[in-house]
C-alpha cells in the first residue's frame, strides 16, 4: 500500500494527467479509514491552521542544524521552497512505518492548543523521526498547502473511480460533507437529499481569447456581455434557504448579507451564476472597491451602507429544482429573464447582464476599448447554443478583454524565483522617473520568454553591488513596458499610485533608462 | 602578513604565478598554462604549452586539438621548479587525471584545488588534502542543502529506474556530462541488467582515456534501443539525436538534481543526486584538512561559503575567476 509520501512524490514527477488520475485513484481505494479524508482536503488545496509562522520554523531549523539563520536564509533563496529548504538541513532518520497522514494531520492541528516551546519541541521531535522525503511533505502540511499541481476536478474524477459513482455525483457530495471526517467512498456514493443539500454546480470557466473573434464564426451564434469586474459566484436557492458560493467553490454568504436577504424573493429550487459587484451609486464600480468588502470577519452596517454590492445575473442552472445545464444558453437566460422580471427585486440589487448588441466583430472590437468607462474589463462572449459545463472545457466560453494599460519602467531590484525557476533571478521590481528619481511601481514574475529570463539573471548577477540578502539592488539599465489592468490613487506607495495585475508585456531593448516613463504618466492614467 | 607580491593571483588571462611565470587554467591562451583538468572551463585552447597530470593530456589533444610538441605530463606528486618555485600536482578527485596544484617558494604554499570532491567514485585517484598556507578552494556546492548520499545508494536507485523502465518496454537515456560523470556511470553499471549503448562523444573520451569498452555499443544512426541504457551528453538532450531511442525515459545525473525546482527546470523526468564536485559538508572538511589559515573562494556560492568559513575564524574571501560558466555541473 503506498503512503501519503509516495503518492506525493509519485504525483509531482509525473506531468501526465491520466498517471496522476490512476495514482490518485489507487491511493483512494487504499487509504486508510480517518486518512482519506484529510488526503481529499489536502489535494484540494486546502490549508491546515497553521501551529507554526514561517519565522518561528526557520528558528527551529537552525537550532535543530546548527546552521546559521542567515545561512539557512541564503539557502532558501536558492531552493526556493521553505518546507524543501528545512527538510534538508533538519531532516533525521526514517521510523521505517508507514506513514500516517491521519497522525501527522493530528500533530499540526495539535500545535495549535501548545505553548510556543512545546510546539516547537513537538514539531522537532517529529522531524528527528523523518526521511528527507517524509519531512519535505510533513513541512509542507506545516507551512501551509500542498501546492503539488492536482486540480479539483483531477481528485474528483480519481474519487469517483474508486467510488465507483460518476463525477457530479460526487463533486456534489464533497460540496456537502463539509466535515472533512465524514468523506469516505462510500459516503461520496450516497445520492445526498435535495432539500439539504445548498452545493453549487462546478462553475463554466472561460479562456482568454487569443484568436481573432473572427474565427468563431457568425456574430448572430454568439451572445456578448460585459466582462464585470467582480467576484464570480452562484446563488442557491433551495428548502427555503439561500448560499452564496464563490468560483473557488467557497461558501461567501455571510459575507454579503443583502443577497441573502434579496434572493429570499427568487422562487423555490433556483441556482443563478453571476458575479459579486461594488455598486457606485446605481452602477458597477471597480474590483478594488470591492475588495473592502472581502476577507472580513464581520461586516458593519456602516460597511454594507459605504460600499453596498448588487448581483449581476447571467446564467440560471437550475429552476423549480430541475438542472438546466443541458439547455441552450438562449433558453437559459431567456428563463433567467422571465423569473428576474417577476421576483420583483430592484434593478439595481439584482441585474441581468445585458446582451451587447453587435452586427460585426469589428463593431464589438471598437466598444471594447470603452469597456472601462462601462465598469467592465471587456466581453464575455457565449456560445448562444452552448451548454453549461464544469471546469475548463475549451470553446463556448471566452473572454476578450480590452487591452491593459501599460508603461514603460526600470528594473531596479531583483529577487531570485520559486518553483519551476528557483536558483534564477525571475522576481522583478520596476520603477519609473520622478524628479530625476526612480521610484517602484510594480513587482512582476511573468512575461518574458526563458531564454530572456537568462539573459536578464546574468546581467542581474553582473549588475549588483550587495551580494547579501535576497533583494538584489540591480544598475538601472534595462526598460521594461509593463501592463497591469487597473490602476489607482495610493498614499502608501511612494510612486503614489497601485497597480493591479502588473505583468511584463515586453523587453524595450531599444530604449536608454533616461527614456522610461514618469510618474506623470501613471498619474494620468488614474483619471 | 602577505607584504610581498602573493605567489598566485588573478590577472585578466587567469590565475598566475608572477615568480614563475606562469598561468593555471587560464581563460585566454598564454604562453605556459598548468592545467588541472581538462573541463572546458578550466581548459581553453591556443595556449604555447601544457603541463597537466598524465592522463589528462590525451583528453587535451582530444578537445583543444593540442600538439604531442606542445604538452608535457607529471605523475601525482612528481616535484618540478619553475623559476625557483616548486609546483606538484596531487589527486582531487574530481574526474580521471583531475589534479590540485601545489606551488610553494620561500617556505610559503599556496594551493589552487581546481575542482574536487571529497567522496571516492572509483574513477579518478581519490582527492588528497594538501597542507598549505593558502587555499584557492572552489564552492560550487558551497550551501548546507547540498549534502550527498553514498554512490552506492544512487545507484541502487538508477539501476531500479533502469529495471522499471525495460519492463515497460522503454529505454533508459543518461544525460552524463562526457569526461568524468560518464566514466563513473559506466564503471558501476550492472551489465546483466541489459545493453549499454554509449553517445560517440563520451566513447572517446573512454577511449583517450585507455578505458576498457568491450561489451558497450557505440551508438549510430541505426542502432535502436528497447530497454537499453543509452550514455548521452547534456548537449545531446532535447535534440533530434535521442529520436531513434523512443520511447525513452530521461535522467540526469547532477548534483543540481537535488533542488526540485532546478529538477523541474531542466525537463527531465528522473534526476538522481550524483556530482563530482564535494558537498557542503566536503567543503568544509576539506578546507580544514589543509590547515589553511586563509582561503580564497571561486566556482559557485562563493558570498556565504566565504562568510561561513569567516564565522569559523578563517580569512575567507571571494577570487573573481571565470571559472564555472561553461561547465555544465557548474552552472545551475
Ligand atoms: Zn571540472
Ligand atoms: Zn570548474
Amino acid at each position: 500500500m503506498t503512503d501519503f509520501v509516495s503518492l506525493y512524490f509519485a504525483l509531482s514527477e509525473t506531468s501526465s494527467t491520466s498517471q496522476k488520475v490512476r495514482l490518485l485513484t489507487e491511493f483512494f481505494g487504499a487509504a486508510p479509514q480517518g486518512e482519506l479524508g484529510w488526503a481529499v482536503h489536502l489535494l484540494r488545496g486546502e490549508k491546515l491552521e497553521r501551529g507554526l509562522s514561517s519565522s518561528q520554523l526557520r528558528q527551529l531549523c537552525a537550532e535543530v542544524s546548527g546552521i546559521p539563520p542567515w545561512l539557512l536564509e541564503e539557502s532558501y533563496q536558492v531552493v526556493g521552497d521553505l518546507a524543501e529548504t528545512i527538510s534538508k538541513l533538519a531532516a533525521g532518520k526514517a521510523s521505517g512505518e508507514r506513514v500516517s497522514l491521519q497522525k501527522w494531520v493530528e500533530l499540526v492541528r495539535s500545535l495549535r492548543e501548545a505553548p510556543l516551546d512545546e510546539r516547537m519541541a513537538k514539531v522537532a521531535e517529529a522531524w528527528r523521526h523523518m526521511s528527507e522525503a517524509e519531512s519535505l511533505v510533513f513541512n509542507k502540511l506545516l507551512t501551509g498547502g500542498l501546492r503539488i499541481g492536482v486540480s479539483r476536478g483531477l481528485v474528483v474524477k480519481a474519487l469517483a473511480a474508486a467510488a465507483g459513482a460518476d463525477e457530479a455525483q460526487v463533486s456534489q457530495r464533497l460540496l456537502s460533507l463539509r466535515d472533512v471526517r465524514e468523506i469516505s467512498l462510500p459516503a461520496l456514493a450516497e445520492q445526498g437529499s435535495g432539500s439539504e443539500n445548498m452545493a453549487p454546480y462546478p462553475f463554466c470557466l472561460a479562456h482568454p481569447l487569443e484568436a481573432e473573434p473572427q474565427q468563431l464564426g457568425e456574430p448572430e451564434e454568439w451572445i456578448a456581455e460585459w466582462k464585470w469586474d467582480g467576484i464570480r459566484a452562484q446563488i442557491v436557492r433551495r428548502g427555503g434557504r439561500v448560499a452564496v458560493w464563490s468560483r473557488g467553490e467557497e461558501l461567501v454568504t455571510e459575507s454579503f448579507p443583502e443577497l441573502e436577504l434579496l434572493s429570499q424573493k427568487l422562487p423555490e429550487g433556483c441556482v443563478l451564476d453571476g458575479e459579486i459587484v461594488a455598486l457606485d451609486g446605481d452602477e458597477p464600480a471597480a474590483f478594488s472597491r470591492l475588495q473592502q468588502r472581502l476577507n472580513r470577519k464581520r461586516i458593519s452596517i456602516t460597511l454594507l451602507k459605504q460600499i453596498p454590492v448588487g448581483f449581476i445575473a447571467y446564467d440560471l442552472l437550475e429552476l423549480n429544482s430541475e438542472d438546466l445545464r443541458n439547455v441552450p444558453l438562449g433558453v437559459r437566460r431567456q428563463k433567467l429573464a422571465a423569473i428576474l422580471e417577476k421576483a420583483g427585486i430592484s434593478k439595481r440589487d439584482l441585474r441581468l447582464s445585458p446582451e451587447v448588441e453587435f452586427c460585426q466583430w469589428q463593431q464589438l472590437d471598437r466598444m471594447r476599448e470603452g469597456a472601462r468607462e462601462n465598469g467592465a474589463e471587456g466581453f464575455m462572449l457565449k456560445s448562444r447554443d452552448s451548454l453549461y459545463i464544469g471546469g475548463r472545457k475549451r470553446g463556448s466560453w471566452w473572454k476578450w478583454k480590452a487591452n491593459p494599460y501599460s508603461v514603460d519602467g526600470v528594473l531596479v531590484y531583483a529577487q531570485r524565483g520559486h518553483g519551476r525557476r528557483a536558483g534564477l533571478f525571475t522576481d522583478y521590481t520596476f520603477a519609473v522617473w520622478k524628479d530625476g528619481e526612480l521610484v517602484p511601481f510594480a513587482k512582476a514574475y511573468s512575461g518574458l520568454t526563458d531564454s530572456e529570463i537568462r539573459e536578464v539573471d546574468a546581467f542581474v548577477k553582473a549588475h549588483t553591488k550587495e551580494r547579501f540578502g535576497p533583494v538584489r539592488p540591480v544598475e538601472p539599465q534595462l526598460v521594461f513596458e509593463i501592463g497591469f489592468e487597473g490602476i489607482q490613487a495610493s498614499r502608501r506607495h511612494k510612486s503614489g499610485v497601485a497597480v493591479r495585475f502588473p505583468r511584463i508585456l515586453r523587453w524595450r531593448k531599444d530604449k536608454p533608462a533616461s527614456e522610461a516613463d514618469t510618474v506623470e504618466t501613471l498619474r494620468q492614467l488614474t483619471s | 602578513m602577505f607584504a610581498r607580491e602573493p605567489l598566485l593571483r588573478v590577472t585578466p588571462q587567469g590565475l598566475y604565478c608572477p615568480r614563475a611565470d606562469v598561468h593555471i587554467d587560464p581563460w585566454q591562451p598564454v604562453k605556459r598554462a598548468l592545467i588541472t583538468h581538462a573541463h572546458s572551463d578550466h581548459a581553453r585552447p591556443d595556449c604555447g604549452s601544457y603541463l597537466a597530470q598524465r592522463e589528462t593530456l590525451p583528453i587535451l589533444r582530444l578537445r583543444l586539438g593540442a600538439q604531442p610538441s606542445q604538452l608535457q605530463g607529471v605523475d601525482y606528486g612528481e616535484e618540478l621548479f619553475i623559476n625557483g618555485v616548486r609546483f606538484s600536482f596531487h589527486p582531487a578527485g574530481h574526474v580521471p587525471g583531475s589534479a590540485q596544484i601545489l606551488a610553494e617558494a620561500d617556505g610559503e604554499r599556496w594551493v589552487f584545488s581546481g575542482d574536487y570532491k571529497t567522496e571516492s567514485d572509483g574513477v579518478s585517484r581519490p582527492f588528497e588534502p594538501v597542507r598549505c598556507d593558502v587555499f584557492i578552494s572552489e564552492c560550487t556546492f558551497g550551501l548546507p542543502v547540498f549534502s550527498w548520499r553514498p554512490q552506492a545508494e544512487v545507484f541502487a536507485e538508477l539501476h531500479e529506474w533502469w529495471r522499471r523502465n525495460q519492463a515497460a518496454g522503454v529505454s533508459s537515456v543518461v544525460c552524463a556530462y562526457a569526461l568524468g560523470k560518464a566514466q563513473r556511470l559506466l564503471a558501476h553499471l550492472d551489465r546483466s541488467v541489459g545493453r549499454v549503448i554509449v553517445h560517440s562523444s563520451v566513447w572517446e573520451v573512454c577511449e583517450a582515456l585507455g578505458h576498457d569498452l568491450s561489451g558497450f555499443e557505440r551508438a549510430n544512426s541505426d542502432i535502436r534501443a528497447q530497454g537499453a541504457l543509452v550514455v548521452a551528453p547534456p548537449a545531446a538532450a532535447g535534440g533530434a539525436w535521442l529520436n531513434r531511442f523512443s520511447p525513452y525515459s530521461l535522467a540526469s545525473l547532477s548534483g543540481w538534481m537535488a533542488i526540485r525546482g532546478m529538477r523541474r527546470r531542466r525537463g527531465v523526468e528522473r534526476g538522481f543526486v550524483l556530482s563530482d564536485h564535494a558537498d557542503f559538508r566536503g567543503l568544509t572538511d576539506a578546507v580544514a584538512a589543509t590547515g589553511a589559515s586563509r582561503v580564497l573562494l571561486t566556482h559557485g556560492y562563493t558570498a556565504p561559503f566565504s562568510r561561513w568559513l569567516c564565522e569559523k575564524g578563517i580569512d575567507a574571501r571571494e577570487l573573481d575567476t571565470a571559472f564555472g560558466s561553461e561547465d555544465g555541473e557548474e552552472s545551475p
